[in-house]
């Protein structure tokens, strides 16, 4: 076991970056003209990072598996993007948010670039705001703000219910003036299948154009992955249905360190399954629990009544409703941060108070906030005897202004109408924490290969607070990798172009293409979406919110046999020679069997509770925090970097220390 | 929970190159709660059980976000639902016995690559062409809140920029015209000051585009508003002419 090095700057914590870039190694205008980089997904940090390395004169080659880059999976993300900004003036500063993050995430992020992200995220707002993104504004004309969990302060900044649209079309637009241009060559509906390592750098990728089945060699000095997270080893999650770990997995195998992979986001509010045949999950934004009270019955006769249809939400008294967020946390109420909600869900639904036909759902309610919005309204429009109904008319314009495509979604998918009843939700994947470690540099342990926004592991230790991995994806490709790529570029000025007929492409080729006839020769007798599912059941169950020792035991027995039945019987009609979408699931699966393993190996290595990763050994006992998890900063407060050496089973743990310097570690409270 | 079985009249070509035709196929079993999509998964397990090859189509949020479903359903872009896309559309708008036509999205502009799977990398040149502000990513622009923005024109630009790039507008407009996908990104532009010193010149730029991928022109009929799944107006079309105007008078 050895130790690693993240490359923090010395001096002091708000120094860090500033003296950085100020000693940093610069690449002259010409030099970098004779410079290329490939950067993999086109989301908001490759998006971003492809654009902002365009426009400071690298070649770039951008690409991504979709059939444009505006449609990656940031363009989901619906709340909103963090910003030290304090037009609130309610008392914001870099340094508090800062302080938010790095206590959101249980104290397991590195600090140094937790408060850089911190520092470059106003300027993330002026940027779009250039950019022609239409963030929400008051009657003033000025940006408006709303609040989000694990915070005291209003610092997102939104666009509608569709923030991460609107800052994905931003970076999009971006990249196509730099395509105009000629900066940026960009390969849709490509994949990308492998590293190339040449004398020990990361020197260019293997893809698959996804059209007509060729592979395909491109060389570059440098390759950034943009890939996002690994949620879809669920099956069942937010992420879309094409997000996966190839891109990560590959990088890995080639010798990129994998960081803390246990650390999942199980995201509070989403819409509740409803059957078998369920291919992917929906989000309710968090921004939702601003303005929603979130409750199950008081009494279980009640809610075995609601499960069996009958009684209905509206019909129970208010003290007859379990308000228990509000109960347990009366500081945070029910804008605690996402793992103690979705926990808290979970308590409540395992206890038998859950309320869908399934039992695994809670409410989440507006009924207090359309009669405190319609009240006010009525104030402002000087109606001093507005009945009861045209309060809630008023109120329900009002909740309709600020969620109403969230509504709309939610009326559409379940045939409920939620302003008139609590919708019902319940926690589901959305977010991995975990991914490809990186120093300072954002480069992972391959050397001129650089992990950028939910593919890399640094910012949000093992929990992510709402609206920052928007703020994480832009801060990384618009401020933060340009810089530090220069650094290491800076020794490549005289290199010339990388040919691709080196040995090492043509082995990383053959090897691309030997996997993909194996799967296409299979003959087997089951589909991808089989296997896919069973490996989903495994991870929810064994290595979801609630984990211990000897259900991860298993689940690694498990998910290693499922590989081997995979690779013996998984069937991909097709062919390899044109677009086959069941090889490209094939082959994603594939790699999310391997992760998988690593995920629980991971998970069990850590006896802690932390963040996102709850293990049922180690619970607070007594006290006011009877019950809560328990962190173990002595023998835990490191980061668990993976070196991949054959099989998941055989991977090595490498540690690097975390140190808190200019924050305490503390038991995090929100009660 | 009623369950369906459906008979499904979709459209297979084996790549760009083929006629194409269209084939039946039985599905049972559907339940009122499923996506269309998941319909269409439903299908395609069916199909590779079976050892044939599943029906292409992209897909990919599964939120009506990202813009990738693109079906043609009885006729109509994303199917029977307003402001709906195919993948937000739900069983429980067919019924038991239902034949449901399955179409891609046609077009000139938008050649097929194979059964429901279209080219619409047309829609990306129209954008490279000018559907950005010249503004460089440095992070050195002046703080956001030095130009207040009237919450009016805010507003009508975000209800512009909602437009997900489907490509319904087109495939449903007699004449396969983009204005509508032009119109709205010229229209987010224009509402903003950020936006407004280029207006004219991206109008021009992106409407001469337009004409180069082999879109059709607009007669005004105003399907493209009815079909459209978040649904943009037609007064986005309206702003996009006043702003080719003001520069053709320039030029």
């Amino acid at each position: 076991m050895a130790t690693l090095d993240g490359k923090v700057p010395g001096g002091p914590i708000k120094d860090k970056w500033t003296t950085y870039k100020d000693k940093v190694n610069l690449v002259n205008p010409a030099n970098k003209r004779n410079i290329d980089v490939i950067v993999v997904g086109t989301g908001l940090a490759g998006g971003s990072a492809a654009a902002t390395l365009a426009e400071q004169g690298y070649n770039v080659k951008a690409f991504c598996y979709q059939d444009s880059p505006r449609r990656a999976h940031s363009i989901a993300a619906q709340g909103g993007i963090n910003a030290a900004k304090n037009y609130q003036g309610d008392g914001d500063s870099v340094y508090r948010l800062f302080y938010d993050t790095v206590k959101g995430g249980d104290y397991r992020s590195r600090e140094a670039n937790v408060y850089r992200l911190a520092e470059v995220s106003t300027n993330i707002i002026d940027q779009c705001v250039a950019q022609g993104v239409p963030f929400a504004r008051d009657y003033g004309g000025l940006l408006d703000n709303r609040s989000f969990g694990g915070v005291l302060v209003s610092r997102t900044f939104y666009a509608k219910g569709q923030t991460g649209q609107q800052l994905l079309l931003g970076a999009y637009s971006a990249m196509n003036r730099q395509i105009a241009r000629g900066k940026i060559e960009m390969f849709n509906r490509h994949e990308m299948l492998d590293v190339v390592v040449v004398d020990g750098k990361a020197r260019g990728i293997i893809a698959r154009n996804l059209v007509t089945g060729e592979i395909e060699r491109h060389s570059a000095h440098a390759v950034v992955l943009g890939t996002g997270g690994y949620g879809n080893v669920f099956f069942l999650s937010t992420n879309a249905m094409g997000s996966n770990v190839t891109a990560a997995w590959k990088a890995h195998k080639r010798g990129a360190y994998f960081a803390n992979p246990c650390y999942t986001q199980i995201h509070p509010t989403c819409i509740p399954r409803s059957g078998d045949y369920q291919s992917k999950l929906t989000l309710m934004s968090e921004s939702l629990r601003n303005d929603g009270r979130i409750w199950v019955p008081k009494h279980k006769e009640d809610a075995e009544a609601i499960r069996t249809g009958k009684k209905k939400p509206t019909e129970l008294a208010e003290e007859d409703r379990d308000y228990y967020l509000e109960r347990r946390y009366p500081a945070f109420g029910n804008l605690v941060p996402r793992d103690v909600a979705s926990r808290a869900a979970k308590e409540r639904c395992d206890a038998g108070y859950g309320v869908n036909a399934t039992g695994e759902a809670v409410y989440l309610d507006f009924a207090a906030a359309i009669v405190r919005y319609g009240t006010e309204q009525a104030t402002i429009k000087g109606e001093k005897n507005a009945s009861d109904a045209r309060i809630k008319e008023l109120g329900k314009e009002i909740v309709k202004a600020k969620y109403g495509n969230l509504f709309d979604m939610y009326k559409q998918i379940k045939a409920d109408n939620p302003y008139e009843t609590p919708m019902m939700i319940y926690p589901a994947v959305h977010y991995t924490m975990g991914g490809i470690w990186v120093d300072y540099n954002l480069m992972t342990t391959i050397p001129g290969c650089y992990a950028i926004g939910e593919a890399n592991f640094s910012d949000h230790g093992a929990n992510r607070l709402g609206a920052s991995a928007l703020m994480q994806g832009l801060a990384d490709g618009y401020f933060v990798l340009p810089y530090t790529i220069g650094d290491y570029l800076s020794n490549d000025i005289g290199t010339g172009k990388i040919p691709t007929d080196l040995p090492e492409f043509e082995a990383a080729e053959n090897h691309v293409k030997e996997s993909i006839a194996s799967l296409v020769n299979n003959n087997g007798t089951k589909s991808v979406d089989y296997y896919h599912k069973k490996l989903g059941n495994i991870m929810w169950n064994k290595c979801g919110m609630s984990r211990n020792a000897e259900i991860l035991k298993e689940a690694i027995d498990e998910i290693a046999a499922l590989r081997e039945d995979f690779y013996k019987n998984v069937s991909v009609p097709g062919s390899a020679d044109d677009l086959n979408p069941e090889l490209e699931k094939a082959g994603r699966v594939a790699d999310f069997l391997e992760l998988g393993e690593l995920f629980a190996k991971d998970a069990l290595e850590r006896n802690e509770s932390c963040g996102g990763h709850f293990r049922e050994e180690s619970v607070e006992v007594g006290g006011p925090q009877d019950g809560e998890a328990k962190r173990n900063d002595e023998e835990y407060a490191f980061v668990s970097a993976w070196e991949y050496k054959g099989k998941p089973s055989e991977a090595v743990l490498h540690k690097e220390q975390l140190e808190f310097n200019d924050i305490e570690l503390k038991q995090r409270s929100y009660k | 929970m009623s369950n369906m079985n459906l008979t499904l009249k979709i459209w297979r070509q084996n790549g760009p190159q083929d006629k194409g035709k269209m084939v039946d196929y039985n599905v049972s079993e559907i339940s009122e709660h499923m996506s269309f999509l998941e319909m269409m998964d439903v299908l395609n397990e069916k199909l590779v059980n079976e050892g044939e090859e599943p029906v292409a189509f992209d897909h990919d949020c599964r939120e009506g976000i990202c813009g990738s479903c693109s079906m043609f359903i009885n006729g109509e872009a994303h199917g029977p639902v307003q402001g709906t896309t195919t993948c937000q559309l739900h069983m429980r708008s067919f019924k038991d016995g239902d034949t449901i036509y399955i179409e891609p999205f046609r077009a000139k502009a938008f050649p097929v690559i194979k059964d429901l799977v279209v080219d619409r990398s047309s829609f990306d040149r129209i954008q490279h062409s000018g559907g950005y502000i010249s503004v460089n990513t440095s992070g050195n622009t002046q703080d956001a809140n030095a130009i207040p923005i009237p919450k009016e024109d805010a507003d009508l630009a975000m209800d512009a920029a909602a437009c997900i790039g489907c490509g319904a507008c087109v495939a449903t407009c007699k004449n396969s015209s983009a204005m509508l996908f032009v119109g709205a990104k010229v229209s987010q532009y224009a509402l903003l000051p950020q936006g407004q010193v280029e207006s004219e010149n991206r109008a021009q730029n992106m409407v001469a585009q337009m004409d180069a991928e082999g879109f059709g022109n607009c007669t005004n009929t105003g399907a493209c508003e009815v079909e459209c799944p978040k649904g943009i107006s037609l007064t986005n079309i309206a702003r996009l002419n006043r702003e080719l105007l003001r520069g053709s008078l320039k030029s």
